[in-house]
C-alpha cells in the first residue's frame, strides 16, 4: 500500500491531468503534452534503472523502436489490432532486454555504457538496413490510430487522455516498486553492489529485474508514439534520443520518479522554446546541458529546491541577526 | 577482379581506415589516462581539424604543412578550453555527468560547425599529387600512405614523450595515481590540460589527414568518434599500444566484413566487435587492469 505522501502526491498529480485535459483544446499545447506525457513514460523507466539501482543505459531508444517497430509493422503491414501487436512488441522487447541484460548487466560504469551504446546503434542499423520489414531509411507508413475494439482514439484529447492515465499507472506502479523492499535492494545496488550482495541480495537477478521493467515501459511507449503519429523512421530511435533520454533522467534529478517527469518536459518543451533559434537551436541546447551539468549535477529538481532552501535558511539568518541587533 | 585482388583491395582501405581510428583511439586513451574521463567530443574535435584545413586552403595558396600547423593549432586552444571551462569546475565529477558534459560539448561543436560552414560536405586537397599506386592488380591511394606515415610518426612521438621527457613522465605518473603525482610535486591540474591539449591535437591531425579522401561534412564527427571509442575497447581502455592495434583490427575487420559480406551493415560491424569484446573479455586485448565484474 502507498504511503499517506504518496497518495497526496498523486491526488494531485491526477487532478492536474483532468484540468489540463479538459481546459487545453489548442492543438499545438495538446501535441507537445502527449510528447511529455511519452517521453515521461520512458524516463521513469530509465530513471528506475538509472537513477535508483545505478545502471547506465546509453540504449534506450533501441526498446522504444523496437516497440514501436514491432506495433508498426504488425498493424500497418499484417493488419493485426493495435492492442494485440502491443502485447506482442512488450513480449519481443522483454526477450530482448533479457537477452542483452544478462551479459551487458555483469560490467559496471563506462563499460556498461559502452555496451549498451552499442547495443543501441546495431538496432538503429538493423532499423535501417532490413527495408523489407521496415521500410528502411525513409520509414514505415500508415500507421492505424490507436484502438480498442470499436473504441479508436481520434482526437487530442483522446490521446492526451490515454497517454497520461498510462504515465499515472506507470508512476504508481514505479512509486509502489521503489517504496517496497525491491526499490530498497535497488538502493543498496546503487550504493555499493558487493555490499547488496553480502546482504543476501541477488543482485544480478534484480538488476536484470528493473532493466526488463524499463525496457518494457519504453517499449510501451514506443507503441503509443507510432500509432501516436502514424508514421516512424530510423532517425527518431538513433544515439542522440537514448542521450535526450539519459538528459532527462539526469536534469530531472536521479532516483526520483517526480523528477523524471519534470525532465521529460524540461527537455521536450525546451526546443519548443529554442525555435527562434532555428536550426542554431542545437548550440543552446548543448550550453544549457553543459552549464547546468556543472552548476547542478544532482538535477534541475533538486538544484531548484536547494536554491530555495539555501535562500530560506539565509532569510532566517538575517531574522535572527535582525532580533539579536534589536536586543 | 578476382577474390585475391579484391581482399587486397579490401585490406588496403581498411588499413587507412584501421589508421584513422586508432588515432582517434588514442585521443581518447590519452585523456582517459590522464583524467578517467571518456571524452564523446573526441570525433568532434576531428571534425573541426579538417573543416578548418578545409576553410584555410580555399583560395589561398597557403602551403600545407603551415594549414596543417595552423588548424592543429586552433583544435589544440578548443581543447584547452573545453578542459578549462567544462571539466576543471566539476566539483564531484560522475561518470554519467561526465558523459553527458562531453557530448554536450560535442552537440556545442557540431551546432557551430554548422553555423559557420553549413550543411554542405566539403573536399580537401591531397597532400600530394601522385597518381595512385598500383599493387597486383589493387590500387592504394597515396593520401592513405600519408595517413598511415601520420598515424605511426605521432605513436612514435607519443612514446618518445611518455619515456623521454620529464612532462611524459609526470602524465604517466598523474595516469597511475593521481594523488601520489600530486605528493611529489607534480600539477596534476596542468598535466590534465595538457592531455586535452594533446588528444584534440591529435584529432585535429587525424581531421586534417583523412579529409582528402573521406570529404568533410559538420556532423561526421559522431560516427567517427564512436567507432574510434570501439577501437579502444578492442584494444583495451587505457593502453596506448591497444588503441592502435584495436583500430587496425577495426578497420580491416570492418572493410573485409563490408566488401566480402555486405556493405549495407558496415557500421553495424564495429559495434557487434565492441559488443562480443566486452562481452567476452571486457579488459581488451590488451588490458591489463582487471574490469569490475560482479
Amino acid at each position: 500500500m502507498l504511503p499517506k505522501r504518496r497518495i497526496y502526491e498523486l491526488s494531485v498529480f491526477s487532478g492536474f491531468i483532468l484540468l489540463a485535459g479538459l481546459l487545453i483544446r489548442e492543438p499545438y499545447y495538446q501535441n507537445v503534452l502527449i510528447f511529455i506525457g511519452i517521453h515521461a513514460i520512458l524516463t521513469v523507466g530509465l530513471n528506475l534503472l538509472m537513477g535508483y539501482a545505478g545502471q547506465i543505459s546509453l540504449g534506450h531508444a533501441a526498446f522504444f523502436g523496437i516497440g514501436a517497430y514491432s506495433s508498426g509493422i504488425l498493424t500497418a503491414t499484417h493488419g493485426w489490432s493495435p492492442l494485440s501487436a502491443m502485447l506482442v512488441a512488450v513480449i519481443v522487447t522483454a526477450v530482448i532486454a533479457v537477452i542483452i541484460g544478462i551479459p551487458s548487466l555483469k560490467l559496471t560504469g563506462y563499460y556498461l555504457a559502452m555496451a549498451t551504446l552499442g547495443f543501441g546503434i546495431i538496432v538503429y542499423i538493423m532499423f535501417r538496413e532490413m527495408s523489407q520489414f521496415t521500410g528502411g531509411a525513409s520509414g514505415l507508413v500508415g500507421i492505424p490510430p490507436l484502438s480498442f475494439g470499436k473504441w479508436t482514439l481520434g482526437t487530442g484529447t483522446d490521446y492526451f487522455f490515454f497517454v497520461w492515465g498510462l504515465l499515472f499507472v506507470v508512476i504508481v506502479l514505479s512509486l509502489n516498486m521503489v517504496d517496497s523492499q525491491v526499490g530498497r535492494a535497488f538502493r543498496a545496488i546503487h550504493d555499493s553492489e558487493i555490499a547488496a550482495l553480502s546482504l543476501g541480495i541477488d543482485t544480478s537477478r534484480l538488476k536484470l529485474k528493473v532493466f526488463v521493467i524499463s525496457a518494457v515501459y519504453a517499449s510501451i511507449a514506443g507503441s503509443i508514439y507510432a500509432h501516436y503519429i502514424t508514421f516512424i523512421s530510423p532517425s527518431s530511435f538513433g544515439f542522440m534520443f537514448s542521450i535526450k533520454l539519459v538528459t532527462m533522467v539526469v536534469i530531472g534529478g536521479m532516483a526520483s520518479i517526480w523528477g523524471a517527469l519534470f525532465g521529460a518536459a524540461t527537455i521536450t518543451i525546451l526546443p519548443e522554446i529554442l525555435h527562434v533559434f532555428a536550426e542554431y537551436d542545437v548550440i543552446v541546447f548543448g550550453i544549457i546541458l553543459i552549464v547546468v551539468m556543472i552548476f547542478m549535477p544532482q538535477g534541475l529538481t533538486c538544484g531548484i529546491l536547494d536554491a530555495w532552501q539555501k535562500s530560506k535558511r539565509l532569510a532566517r539568518k538575517r531574522a535572527l541577526m535582525e532580533q539579536k541587533a534589536r536586543l | 577482379m578476382d577474390l585475391a585482388a579484391q581482399t587486397l583491395q579490401f585490406l588496403f582501405s581498411g588499413i587507412t581506415n584501421g589508421a584513422i581510428y586508432g588515432l582517434i583511439a588514442l585521443g581518447f586513451t590519452i585523456i582517459y589516462n590522464a583524467t578517467e574521463v571518456i571524452n564523446f567530443a573526441q570525433g568532434e574535435l576531428v571534425m573541426l581539424g579538417g573543416m578548418i584545413m578545409i576553410a584555410l586552403s580555399k583560395g589561398t595558396n597557403l602551403p600545407l604543412p603551415a594549414g596543417f600547423v595552423i588548424s592543429v593549432s586552433i583544435v589544440s586552444i578548443v581543447g584547452a578550453s573545453f578542459e578549462r571551462f567544462t571539466i576543471r569546475p566539476l566539483k564531484n565529477p560522475t561518470q554519467i555527468g561526465i558523459i553527458i558534459i562531453t557530448i554536450g560539448v560535442s552537440i556545442l561543436l557540431k551546432g557551430v560547425a554548422m553555423f559557420i560552414w553549413g550543411k554542405e560536405t566539403l573536399s580537401s586537397r591531397p597532400f600530394s599529387h601522385s597518381p595512385p599506386i598500383h599493387v597486383g592488380s589493387a590500387t592504394l591511394d597515396p593520401q592513405s600512405l600519408w595517413i598511415l606515415g601520420i598515424t605511426f610518426g605521432i605513436l612514435l612521438l607519443l612514446q618518445l614523450f611518455y619515456q623521454k621527457t620529464i612532462t611524459g613522465k609526470a602524465m604517466r605518473a598523474c595516469a597511475f595515481n593521481k594523488r601520489a603525482a600530486g605528493l611529489v610535486g607534480i600539477p596534476t591540474q596542468k598535466m590534465i590540460l595538457l592531455s586535452f591539449v594533446l588528444s584534440a591535437a591529435m584529432g585535429a591531425a587525424a581531421g586534417v589527414a583523412i579529409t582528402p579522401i573521406t570529404m568533410c561534412s559538420y556532423d561526421m564527427g559522431t560516427i567517427l568518434g564512436l567507432k574510434g571509442f570501439c577501437a579502444v575497447v578492442l584494444g583495451g581502455l587505457g593502453s596506448t599500444i591497444g588503441s592502435v592495434v584495436g583500430g587496425f583490427i577495426l578497420g580491416i575487420v570492418e572493410s573485409l566484413g563490408a566488401g566480402l559480406i555486405s556493405s549495407s551493415l558496415r557500421d553495424a560491424i564495429a559495434f557487434v566487435l565492441l559488443l562480443g569484446m566486452l562481452f567476452v573479455r571486457p579488459q581488451g586485448i590488451f588490458g591489463i587492469k582487471e574490469v569490475k565484474k560482479i
